[in-house]
C-alpha cells in the first residue's frame, strides 16, 4: 500500500452549520492532523460547485482518503461516494461525519462546545478513514417475476400494471374471492358511481390475463431470500407452493373498526355501521324520517388518536343518499372536523349541505348520547358552535369508523421483516419522499395497508409501487451493499450463535473438511454469510464470542482507534 | 415511436416523475420555466410531520435529476408547440437567453456581488433583493447564473445606445469581473425540437394573491405577511438568515397569529380546500416557538384537516410541546395599532360564541394555492382541458386519476389537484407506471 493521503471537506451548508461551528477553525485543525494533505471549506459541499471541489482536489492533491463533515448519511451519503468514485477512488474510501446534526444543532446555544465536539469528530474520521480499505460490490441477478399480496383494489391493481408492463405477477389473497373491501361499497364518492362498475372490470382484467396467476384462497406462510430473488412458499388449502420472485409488493388492506360498545351499537337495532347501511342501501328501499351519522367513532380518541382520512366522505355520501330517498327526512351529520381536502370533496360536502343535511359540531368531552327504549330514538348533543344542547330525532344512528390495521399486519410483518409504524400500520422508508417503498430492498407498500386512503389515492399507491418494482425488474440486476459482515474461517469456531441473530437470514454454517490439528467437533463448521443478504446491521458481529464476525467498513480495530483518539482529548 | 417522454415542471412531482421514468430506461425531457429545478419545495423551511429540512432532502433529487445520463435539463425553457398524439407528439420548446455561457460559467458568484442593479428577489417573495444577475438560490441547479434582461442596465438600455457607439453600452461590470470569459450578450432564443411518446405535466402551484382579501390588509398592514413569505422568513438561506424578524422593522415578534382559508373554501374567492393549510400552519408555528419558546402562536382555522400520517400526532405536540392555541374561526378583520406597530385580529371565537380582538407582533395569512400562472397557454398548447379553477381535468378520475382530456399526457403533483408532498411523490411514481404500461412504451423500452 502506498501513503495514506486524507482530505477533509467542510461543510458550512449555509449557516444551519456556519453560524454554530467554526467552521474555518475546524479546518486549520483539520490541517494539523496525521496524513491530513488538504482541507477545505465548502458553502455547500453537497452543490454540484462543492462536489466538483472535492472531485478536483482528489485528483490535484493525489488524495485516496476522503472525509467530508456535512450532515447526515441518510440522505447525503450516496451523492459524496459517487463523487468520490466519479474522481476514481473506491467508494469505501470515504468517511462520512455528521457535524450539522450532532453538533451545530442539538447545541446551536454554545458555539465554542460545539466547534469543539465537531473538531474531536474530524479527529475520529481521519483516525478512521486511515485504516478504510477498498470494498467491492456484489451484483446480483433480479427475477422478472412480482408477488402482490392482497387482492384489495390495490393489490388488484398492482398486478394488473405490472403484468401490462410484461412482467409475471403472482398474486395472493387470504379470502374466496378478490376485490377487497370496495366490493362490499354501494356507491363511491364523489363520483357516485356504483363500486361494482370499478372493480368488476379490475377482477376480470386479472383473471382473463395469462400473466397473472391467482391464488385464492391462500396465504403466504414463509418468504426467504433478498431483493431480486425472493422465495415465498405460498399455501392454498393442502397444496403448498415455492414461488421464486424479485419483488414483492404489499397490498393487504386494512380492517373497518366495529364500533362495539359505543353510542349503543349491538344494543339498538337501529344504530349500524357506515357498511351495514351501505348494504342495506343496496337492498332496500330505507325510508326513515330521520336520521343521525355520527363521525369519528373511535377515531381521534386517545386510544386512537389518528384521523382516519375516508370516513368523512362516507358519511356525506350516505348522508345525500339518505336525503335523497327521504327528501323531507331529517338527516344529520354529527362531527368534529369536515375533513374534506382538496378539490371535489370540498364541493361534495358543500352539495351535501345544498341537499339539505345539516352539520352539527360536537367536541370529545361532550359525546354525544343516544336514548331510547327497544330502539334508539333521539341522539342528544351538545351544539359546540351554538353553545347549546340539541335534541335530534334518530330513526337511524349511523356510526362513522375509522379503518384499522389489519389483523394479519402483524405477521406480515415478521414473514416480510418490514417495520409496523403508528397505529399498527405498514412503515414506509421515508414518509415524505419514499411513500410507498420499505426499507428493506425489494419490498413495497400501498393502498390501506400503508394508511387509510380512498380508491382514487389506493390506485395511485399502487402504480407508484409498480413503479418502483418495475424500475428493478427493468434494470435486472442489483447492486448490494458492500458494508457487510465476513466471518474468520480461522476465528470461527462453528458455534452457530451468530445465525439466530441475523434479522436477515443472512448467514449459514457450512462444513468444512476437518484440517490436522483440529480439536474440537464443533470446528467441522463455519459460518457464511450472503453478501447480498446481509444488509450490515452488525448483530452478529456483537453477538460472536470470538471475535471471528467482522463488519466491512466497521472493523474492532476501526472502532477502537476512534475510540482511542476520542478519548486521548 | 420515441422511447423518450416530456416532463413539464421541475418541482417534486417533475422531479420524481423523471427519476422513476429515467431509472426505468426512458429518456426525460425535463423542462422547466425557472433558471432551476426545485420548484416550491425548495422554498420551504422544514416540512411536516418530521420537521425535515426541505432543501436537505430534496437537494440529492436535485441533484440525481442533474446527472443521470437519461435526463435531459431544459432550465429557463417552456413548451411552445406540441403535435401528434400518444406514441409520437413532436414538441417544441424555447429555450430563453440567460445572457450567460453555461459551458463556461462556474457558478462563483463574482458577478452577483459586482451587479449595482437590485431587484425585488422572488424567491424570497420580495422579502429581500437579489441582483439582475443572479442564482436563484443556494442550492440551485444548474448552479449556473441567469441574467434578467428587464432589469439588467445593460440590456435594458441596450436598443437606445447601439446606435450611437454598439461597443460602449452602460454598465457591463460582469463580463468585465467575470474570469470565466462567460457572459454572452449575443445569446438568442433557441428552440429545441424533441419527439416523446408520452408528457406529464407537473407545473405545481403559485399563492393566491392575499391582497385580494382587502379586510386582511396584506400589502397594507405592516406585519401582515403570507405563510410562503414566512417559510423564507425562517429558513437559513432567507433573508434574515433564519431569524424571525418582522418586516417593517425588524422586530423580533413576541406572538404570531396564523389565518387559514385566507382566500380558500370561499366562494368569492376559491372554493376549494388547498388541503395543505393546516398542516403547514401548524409546522409554521411549532417552528416560530422553536425559534422563541417564550413566542406564542395562535392558528385560526375552521376545521382542522389533519388526515395524513402522523399528522394528528403532529397537532397534538403543537398544542402540548410548543403550546400553540388553535382557535375556532375565521377572522372578520386585521388592524393596525399604529402606536405599537402590531396587527390586530378582530374574530369571534365560534367555540365560545365570544367577539373579541387580538393583539400580536406578526399575522401570517396561509393563502390558497391556485394553479401556475401560465397554466392556461400550456393547457392550449397541449389541447387539454382544465377545470373552473384552472386545475387539470380529469375525465376518468376514479380509476385513471392521472390521465387528461388527451390521450398520452399525464398529471401529477399540485397542478393536478391540492395535495401534500408525499401524495404528489406518490402520484409522480405512478404516472411513471402509467407511462411504461402504454403499448409504445412496451413495444419500445421492454423491447429494448
Amino acid at each position: 500500500m502506498g501513503e495514506i493521503r486524507v482530505g477533509v471537506f467542510v461543510c458550512h451548508c449555509g449557516t444551519n452549520i456556519g453560524a454554530v461551528v467554526d467552521v474555518p477553525e475546524l479546518v486549520t485543525h483539520a490541517r494539523t492532523l496525521p496524513h491530513v494533505f488538504h482541507a477545505e471549506a465548502n458553502a455547500y459541499s453537497c452543490s454540484e460547485e462543492g462536489l466538483s471541489s472535492l472531485k478536483q482536489a482528489i485528483l490535484e492533491h493525489r488524495l485516496n482518503r476522503v472525509v467530508v463533515a456535512s450532515c447526515t448519511p441518510r440522505t447525503h451519503e450516496p451523492l459524496f461516494k459517487n463523487a468520490c468514485a466519479e474522481a476514481g477512488l473506491n467508494r469505501y474510501l470515504f468517511e462520512f461525519i455528521n457535524i450539522r446534526e450532532h453538533c451545530s444543532w442539538i447545541h446551536s446555544q454554545t458555539s465554542q462546545a460545539a466547534t469543539e465536539k465537531a473538531k474531536r469528530l474530524v479527529r475520529m474520521g481521519v483516525a478512521k478513514a486511515f485504516l478504510l480499505e477498498p470494498q467491492e460490490e456484489t451484483e446480483s441477478a433480479v427475477i422478472p417475476v412480482a408477488l402482490v399480496i392482497g387482492g384489495g383494489i390495490a393489490g388488484l391493481t398492482a398486478a394488473v400494471n405490472l403484468a401490462r408492463q410484461g412482467f409475471r405477477v403472482h398474486l395472493v389473497e387470504k379470502a374466496e374471492r378478490l376485490g377487497g373491501v370496495v366490493a362490499q361499497l354501494h356507491r363511491l364518492c364523489p363520483t357516485d358511481e356504483d363500486a361494482s362498475d370499478l372493480i368488476e372490470p379490475i377482477i376480470r382484467a386479472v383473471q382473463d390475463d395469462r400473466a397473472i396467476t391467482v391464488h385464492m384462497p391462500a396465504t403466504v406462510q414463509e418468504v426467504g431470500g433478498y431483493v431480486g430473488s425472493f422465495r415465498a412458499t405460498v399455501a392454498t388449502g393442502d397444496d403448498r407452493r415455492t414461488l421464486d420472485v424479485g419483488t414483492i409488493i404489499v397490498a393487504t388492506g386494512a380492517d373497518v373498526l366495529l364500533p362495539i360498545g359505543l353510542y349503543g351499537y349491538g344494543r339498538f337495532p337501529n344504530v349500524l355501521t357506515q357498511s351495514e347501511l351501505e348494504a342495506r342501501l343496496e337492498t332496500e328501499a330505507l325510508r326513515v324520517g330521520s336520521a343521525v351519522f355520527i363521525n369519528c367513532v373511535g377515531a381521534r380518541t386517545p386510544e386512537r388518536p389518528y384521523c382516519s382520512r375516508v370516513c368523512c366522505m362516507t358519511s356525506l355520501k350516505n348522508a345525500a343518499e339518505l336525503r335523497r330517498r327521504n327528501p323531507d327526512a331529517r338527516v344529520y351529520v354529527l362531527h368534529r372536523d369536515m375533513v374534506t381536502c382538496g378539490i371535489e370533496f370540498e364541493r361534495y360536502y358543500r352539495r351535501a349541505m345544498q341537499m339539505g343535511v345539516r352539520f352539527l359540531r360536537y367536541d370529545l368531552d361532550r359525546p354525544p348520547q343516544i336514548v331510547g327504549g327497544d330502539d334508539a330514538e333521539a341522539t342528544i348533543v351538545w351544539d359546540a358552535l351554538r353553545g347549546r344542547e340539541a335534541r335530534v330525532p334518530s330513526e337511524l344512528v349511523v356510526l362513522t369508523t375509522p379503518l384499522i390495521p389489519g389483523l394479519d399486519n402483524q405477521s406480515t410483518s415478521h414473514l416480510l421483516k418490514v417495520p409496523l409504524g403508528e397505529a399498527g400500520f405498514f412503515l414506509e422508508a421515508h414518509i415524505k419522499l419514499r411513500p410507498v417503498e420499505f426499507a428493506t430492498d425489494g419490498v413495497f407498500v400501498c393502498g390501506t395497508a400503508r394508511w387509510p386512503a380512498d380508491v382514487a389515492e389506493s390506485i395511485s399507491q399502487a402504480y407508484a409501487a409498480c413503479s418502483k418494482a418495475a424500475i428493478l425488474m427493468q434494470a435486472g440486476s442489483v447492486t448490494a451493499e458492500a458494508i457487510t459482515a465476513f466471518s474468520d474461517p480461522d476465528r470461527c469456531t462453528g458455534c452457530g450463535t451468530c445465525v439466530p441473530t441475523c434479522p436477515y437470514n443472512a448467514i449459514e454454517l457450512h462444513h468444512r473438511s476437518p484440517t490436522p490439528g483440529m480439536a474440537c467437533s464443533t470446528m467441522l463448521q463455519v459460518a457464511g454469510v450472503n453478501p447480498v443478504q446481509c444488509k450490515g446491521c452488525g448483530s452478529c458481529v456483537a453477538a460472536c464470542p470470538n471475535g471471528a464476525m467482522q463488519q466491512r467498513g466497521f472493523t474492532d480495530q476501526q472502532m477502537l482507534r476512534m475510540l482511542e483518539v476520542c478519548v486521548s482529548g | 415511436m420515441s422511447p423518450a417522454v416530456l416532463v413539464v415542471g421541475a418541482g417534486i412531482a417533475g422531479i420524481q416523475a423523471s427519476i422513476d421514468l429515467a431509472r426505468m430506461g426512458f429518456e426525460v425531457y425535463l423542462v422547466e420555466r425557472t433558471p432551476s429545478i426545485g420548484g416550491r419545495m425548495a422554498q420551504l423551511d422544514k416540512t411536516f410531520p418530521t420537521n425535515d429540512c426541505a432543501i436537505c432532502i430534496l437537494a440529492p433529487k436535485m441533484s440525481e435529476c442533474a446527472t443521470h445520463e437519461n435526463i435531459h435539463l431544459l432550465t429557463y425553457s417552456e413548451v411552445i408547440l406540441v403535435e401528434g398524439r400518444a406514441g409520437s407528439f413532436r414538441a417544441r420548446v424555447l429555450r430563453r437567453p440567460r445572457y450567460v455561457n453555461i459551458d463556461r460559467c462556474t457558478g462563483c458568484g463574482e458577478c452577483v456581488e459586482r451587479c449595482p442593479r437590485e431587484v425585488d428577489d422572488e424567491f424570497n417573495f420580495g422579502l429581500s433583493h437579489r441582483r439582475a444577475i443572479y442564482l436563484p438560490f443556494p442550492q440551485a441547479l444548474p448552479r449556473k447564473m441567469t441574467i434578467d434582461p428587464d432589469h439588467c442596465i445593460y440590456l435594458s438600455n441596450r436598443d437606445k445606445v447601439s446606435a450611437v457607439n454598439p461597443k460602449k453600452g452602460p454598465c457591463r461590470l460582469c463580463e468585465k469581473v467575470c474570469e470565466a470569459g462567460a457572459i454572452d450578450w449575443g445569446q438568442q432564443e433557441e428552440t429545441i425540437h424533441m419527439v416523446v411518446g408520452a408528457i406529464v405535466i407537473a407545473t405545481g402551484f403559485d399563492p393566491y394573491d392575499a391582497s385580494q382579501l382587502e379586510e386582511y390588509g396584506h400589502g397594507r398592514i405592516p406585519n401582515v405577511i403570507t405563510s410562503l413569505q414566512y417559510e423564507r422568513l425562517v429558513s437559513a438561506s432567507g433573508p434574515t438568515s433564519g431569524r424571525l424578524l418582522r418586516p417593517s422593522d425588524g422586530e423580533h415578534p413576541r406572538s404570531v397569529a396564523f389565518i387559514q382559508c385566507v382566500g380558500s373554501r370561499d366562494v368569492n374567492h376559491n372554493p376549494y380546500c388547498s388541503s395543505v393549510c393546516c398542516m403547514f400552519a401548524t409546522k409554521e408555528a411549532i417552528l416560530a416557538n422553536e425559534h422563541d419558546p417564550e413566542l406564542r402562536s395562535y392558528v385560526f382555522y375552521t376545521d382542522l384537516r389533519a388526515a395524513g400520517k402522523g399528522f394528528q400526532k403532529y397537532v397534538a405536540r403543537a398544542r402540548e410541546e410548543y403550546r400553540v392555541a388553535y382557535i375556532r374561526s375565521r377572522p372578520g378583520s386585521i388592524t393596525h395599532c399604529k402606536d405599537t406597530g402590531n396587527p390586530v385580529v378582530h374574530y369571534e371565537d365560534t367555540t365560545t360564541q365570544r367577539v373579541l380582538e387580538m393583539e400580536v407582533g406578526l399575522v401570517v395569512l396561509c393563502q390558497a394555492l391556485i394553479p401556475r400562472r401560465g397554466q392556461r397557454d400550456l393547457a392550449d398548447v397541449l389541447g387539454i382541458e382544465l377545470d373552473e379553477h384552472g386545475f387539470v381535468g380529469l375525465p376518468s378520475p376514479m380509476r385513471r386519476p392521472w390521465d387528461t382530456s388527451v390521450s398520452g399526457i399525464f398529471a401529477c403533483g399540485y397542478c393536478h389537484s391540492p395535495q401534500d408532498i408525499p401524495d404528489s411523490v406518490a402520484q409522480a411514481s405512478a404516472v411513471a407506471a402509467r407511462v411504461a404500461e402504454m403499448d409504445w412504451a412496451r413495444a419500445t423500452v421492454r423491447a429494448g
